[in-house]
């Protein structure tokens, strides 16, 4: 799937055969092509493709406190993980997260850029206001609801009161606290999520529609059968994006629960993290790393099969 | 046909009804966050969110006794140069793969896919060394050099630059214009668009930097404002809430400006580039 995406693809007929023209072979193009691509390729190689090697080189050995490699294991550092209950429920506390998530932004997503689809005075509004979360970074996002989460002045707790109902700890409760996590989460994917679909909606074409309009189609079966289907590639895309990206979540994690209460929400690159920066358990650490590496290519590639049909016309 | 009329605008007003009620929904955050910055950190504690006791006291605080500023000096820095730098590397490399033959061209341009696969997460441990090796810890440089490229980046000019007409290349071919004034001089402005696209995608993902720069910076000379914001909070030990919720506006507003001018290049930046 990769050799396709490679090909030097050019759009439509008419640049294509004119390109073809212009490029003959020219002894000059190799020393441009070392200028113009030479810089890129110098900084992805140096920290990129050098630290992704050494990762997976590290993740073999045994390391002392400095990070030096001291004995060779094979794989002994990967089964180790792998027969380890405190990684095993790190990583079904990530999948259960990545799945909420995704699950919550694609769903809510989708609800919104149906709303506002719509030809309705005013609606510009709304899809401005929909929006807005694209522009909440990590620590914003964090701060915002860790007070409305907070047991005793939050406005969780202060509504509990109003209405006479216990005051619940959310940060302090395995579950509700991977609940802290995922509403906060959701909440900041909401508004990318939202623009993409909006824009996959209203490029469906009206006459489909007003065909379905004709035949006395409810909205809710035009819905589902003609919007779902005619958006469902980029119903792919936005999935795929929002699990890349839940799989690597770390900032909201680090702010709001810091992996816990017990474990509750130590995912898989707070796991990298600390083990490496806080115990000192370099080997152990890169061979988590190599398997959130395995487990982003996948999904990367799924992404570039959606792309391929999009890029090569 | 009157009954149909009225059902049109029943359904219009539960339309708006029901949106205006999922807008309040996802706005309440914001209106509970900046609300509570003009609130003495008193009436917080006390729950008096009604208060009216309202002022630009945690703005000034947040200014004099904090080094927000600093931390916001910082990351605009960091993020303007990033975006100056990737502008400049993907549009060329994005260049090299769509109007330069060359040996190996294929197989540079699968390296760069496959980089799109490797998490920046995965690879902490090296890259901490490396820049440790470099003298750059607690440096922008830390923040910046690693960053100076993106293969996202490259992907997405070269689906746009791929789009640039046969016949402006001809007549810069017959104007005898070598490859460094054609792509200054015509294949850079005719696509500006993905350019700002890529600009603004850059900027805010250098803005949002969170772990690497909390592993290579701790000092207030380079820190950025997303781990400035945590260290405010984590300073602070009686949780000035009226204090922490103004430096989060102070932070989240430029961002918001930023977004609503970008916007309309973002949507079809992303629909010509990315998606399409």
């Amino acid at each position: 799937m990769l050799k396709t995406s490679t090909t030097d693809a050019i759009p439509d007929k008419k640049v294509n055969a004119t390109h073809r023209h212009s490029f003959r072979l020219n002894a000059k193009d190799k020393y441009y092509a070392a200028v113009f691509l030479g810089p890129s390729l110098l900084v992805l190689g140096l920290f990129v493709f050098y630290p992704m090697l050494k990762t997976l080189y590290i993740s073999l050995f045994l390391t002392n406190t400095l990070g030096n490699t001291t004995v060779y294991v094979g794989l002994g550092n990967y089964v180790n993980l792998i027969s380890s209950p405190d990684f095993i429920s790190s990583l079904f506390v990530t999948l259960f997260y990545v799945f909420a998530v995704t699950f919550f932004t694609v769903a809510l997503g989708l609800l919104l850029a149906n709303l506002a689809s719509q030809k309705l005075p005013g609606i510009a509004i709304f899809r401005t206001l929909y929006s807005v979360t694209m522009g909440v970074s990590v620590a914003v996002a964090a701060i915002f609801w860790l007070f409305i989460f907070n047991p005793s002045t939050g406005f969780f707790a202060l509504m509990s009161s109003w209405f006479n109902l216990p005051v619940m700890n959310w940060l302090t409760n395995p579950t509700s606290a991977m609940w802290a996590v995922i509403i906060t989460t959701v909440w900041m994917n909401l508004g990318f999520t939202f623009l993409i679909l909006l824009g996959a909606i209203q490029s469906v074409p009206n006459t489909l529609y007003e065909a379905a309009d004709v035949e006395g189609a409810s909205s809710n079966f035009q819905f589902f059968h003609i919007t779902i289907p005619m958006i469902s590639p980029t119903l792919f895309f936005v999935s795929t994006i929002t699990i890349i990206g839940s799989f690597k979540s770390f900032g909201l994690i680090d702010m709001i629960t810091k992996g816990g209460p017990t474990n509750a929400t130590n995912m898989l690159v707070y796991r990298i993290y600390k083990d490496a920066f806080y115990s000192g358990n370099y080997s152990k650490s890169s061979a988590e790393a190599i398997i959130l590496t395995v487990i982003i290519a996948f999904f990367t590639l799924l992404q570039f099969k959606f792309l391929e049909k999009k890029v090569n016309y | 046909m009157q009954s149909l009329d009225e059902r049109t605008v029943l359904k219009r007003v539960f339309s708006y009804v029901l949106m205006a009620i999922l807008a309040v929904i996802i706005l309440a955050p914001f209106f509970i966050g900046i609300w509570t910055s003009f609130l003495p950190t008193m009436e917080i504690a006390k729950g008096n969110m009604f208060s009216t006791n309202v002022s630009l006291d945690n703005y000034v605080a947040a200014f004099t006794r904090t080094p927000i500023l600093r931390y916001l000096g910082n990351t605009v820095v960091i993020a303007a140069v990033t975006m100056i730098a990737q502008l400049i590397f993907c549009s060329m490399s994005a260049y090299a793969f769509v109007f330069l033959k060359f040996r190996f061209r294929k197989t540079f341009f699968t390296l760069f896919l496959v980089t799109m696969m490797l998490p920046f997460e995965a690879e902490i441990i090296p890259n901490f060394a490396t820049i440790k090796q470099m003298g750059l810890l607690d440096h922008f440089g830390a923040l910046i050099i690693p960053f100076l490229t993106s293969a996202f980046g490259t992907f997405m000019l070269r689906q746009s630059f791929m789009q640039t007409p046969a016949e402006l290349k001809e007549a810069s071919d017959i104007e005898g214009l070598n490859h460094f004034q054609f792509y200054w001089k015509i294949v850079l402005p005719y696509n500006k668009i993905s350019m700002i696209t890529l600009g603004a995608y850059s900027f805010l993902g250098a803005w949002n930097q969170y772990l690497w720069p909390m592993l290579t910076t701790f000092s207030n000379n380079s820190r950025v404002i997303q781990n400035g914001l945590k260290q405010l909070k984590s300073e602070e030990t009686f949780n000035d809430w009226g204090m922490i919720q103004a430096s989060a506006a102070i932070i989240v507003i430029p961002t918001i400006i930023v977004l609503f001018i970008g916007q309309h290049y973002f949507k079809s930046g992303m629909n010509e580039g990315a998606v399409k």
